[in-house]
């Protein structure tokens, strides 16, 4: 694996900056940049990368959609969420003149936010394409064909046209997939939810969203460190906070970014990657999140480092 | 982890001491049951003293919150109080400090609940050598 590039990192419905939003961050870089010159677009894209991407850019509002970037010709995404049509376009774009692509798509789950991106997918429309779709459920295929029903969307599933395949993944067995090794697991979340490992080229990425880790039972933590242990990046579904988790949001099947870094540093993670961001978090509260975490895992560190991050849509993290 | 309690009139004062670590967090909720089982449905509160206490994981943050839930179910109060930077840091970037109420002593915590409780308390400490 050469790379991880973010399409989409929103969790449970896209969402997307308001004029005022736009407004706010503005004023925010004027007043920052007060009394400055700038001779170029050079010196104020400087100073643009010198501010928090909360006042400079956005986390954005594409829900899950994660490229893995093998260093192959196949294509390996985690999640059709909505951030799966710029990937799209940006694929069409890349792809050599009339030469066929190939999708191995993950699916952790298929609830809305996961799959709803899958209709604005234009390579699935492409005949001489091949989509693979992996995830653990049986109601996969039936799920997705449902989605474009005519009652749900203008253009059914037959209308796909490329060469679209299913596979049904069963847990704790490690598959040869587009170069990879990847093994599933069940994660806890209402419908169940499916955390994906891969590795390839003594790189190892988990892919764990939609997974509520209560770590009461020693067991079960104990697994899911297992399936953490020594990887370059974990991105980990942080969607609460842990009040919210453990209180009015218990049993909603999402995560907080305590448990994560708690998590990560019993499995001698590399980096925790913060994603599916709440919708009631503005780009300030992930920013702040963001701090915290980084924050925490300073205070409770006993081992190496563990970098931090907040995904958000465009980012890339190089393997 | 280690644990005591005192009763100053119609409010509890608990007070662990050690790490609430994933190995500390069972003692801890084993050390609260009885005073929860003794709260019944009483409105007398609890005090949870946590200036012993040197750190807290999130299992040991889902006790807390479970303590405060059954003691707010009957309309009793629950305040943290006196905790290290660490721990109050914790309690921060939890958020739990948006919805539990922390002291920044077990006096200060005691003026909040109960008139008689501080009485106590404070004739307590007088008393004490």
């Amino acid at each position: 694996m050469k790379r991880i590039r973010f399409w989409g990192t929103r969790g449970s419905l896209p969402v997307s900056l308001t004029a005022e939003d736009v407004r706010r961050k503005m004023v925010a870089a004027l007043r920052g940049a007060s009394g400055r010159t700038f001779a170029s677009n050079r010196d104020i894209n400087e100073y643009l990368d010198g501010l928090d991407l909360a006042v400079a850019g956005t986390y954005g509002g594409h829900t899950s959609c994660v490229e893995l970037e093998t260093g192959g010709t196949e294509h390996v995404l985690c999640d059709l969420g909505t951030g799966l049509r710029p990937f799209g376009q940006a694929a069409h774009k890349r792809r050599r003149s009339g030469a066929p692509q190939t999708f191995h798509i993950f699916v952790s789950h298929m609830h809305w936010d996961h799959i709803m991106g899958l209709p604005f997918f234009e390579p699935a429309y492409v005949p001489g394409n091949r989509v693979c779709f992996y995830g653990g459920h049986a109601e996969l295929e039936a799920t997705l064909r449902r989605q474009q029903d005519p009652l749900s969307f203008p253009v059914g599933f037959p209308a796909l046209q490329a060469d679209i395949e299913f596979t049904r993944l069963e847990t704790g067995r490690r598959y040869d997939i587009a170069g990879m090794s990847v093994t599933a697991k069940l994660q806890r979340h209402t419908g169940d939810s499916y955390g994906y490992r891969f590795e390839s080229g003594g790189r190892n990425v988990v892919y764990t969203t939609d997974s509520e880790h209560k770590l009461v039972d020693p067991g079960e933590t104990a697994s899911f460190v297992e399936f953490f242990r020594d990887a370059d990046v974990v991105i980990f579904d942080a969607m609460y906070s842990l009040a919210d988790a453990t209180s009015v949001k218990m049993d909603m099947g999402h995560s907080s970014n305590i448990v994560g870094v708690e998590l990560c540093q019993q499995a001698g993670a590399r980096h925790l990657c913060l994603f599916h961001h709440a919708l009631s978090n503005d780009d300030e509260a992930i920013s702040q999140l963001l701090v915290d975490t980084r924050r925490l895992e300073e205070i409770t560190r006993s081992g190496a480092p563990l970098r931090i991050t907040a995904a958000y849509d465009g980012m890339d993290i190089l393997l | 982890m280690q644990f005591s309690s005192r009763q100053f009139a119609d409010v509890a004062v608990a007070a662990p001491v050690g790490r609430i670590d994933h190995a500390g967090a069972a003692a801890f909720e084993l050390a609260l049951s009885p005073l929860l089982a003794q709260s019944g449905t009483s409105k007398d509160a609890l005090v949870l003293d946590f200036a012993g206490v040197e750190y807290i994981s999130s299992v040991g943050l889902r006790v807390l919150m479970m303590t405060a839930k059954q003691m707010k179910g009957h309309g009793a109060r629950v305040v943290v109080a006196a905790p290290q930077p660490v721990v109050a840091e914790i309690l921060a970037i939890s958020r739990f400090d948006r919805v539990i109420e922390i002291a920044p002593s077990v006096r200060k915590a005691l003026e909040w609940l109960s008139a008689p409780a501080l009485a106590a308390y404070v004739a307590g400490a007088a008393a004490a050598p």
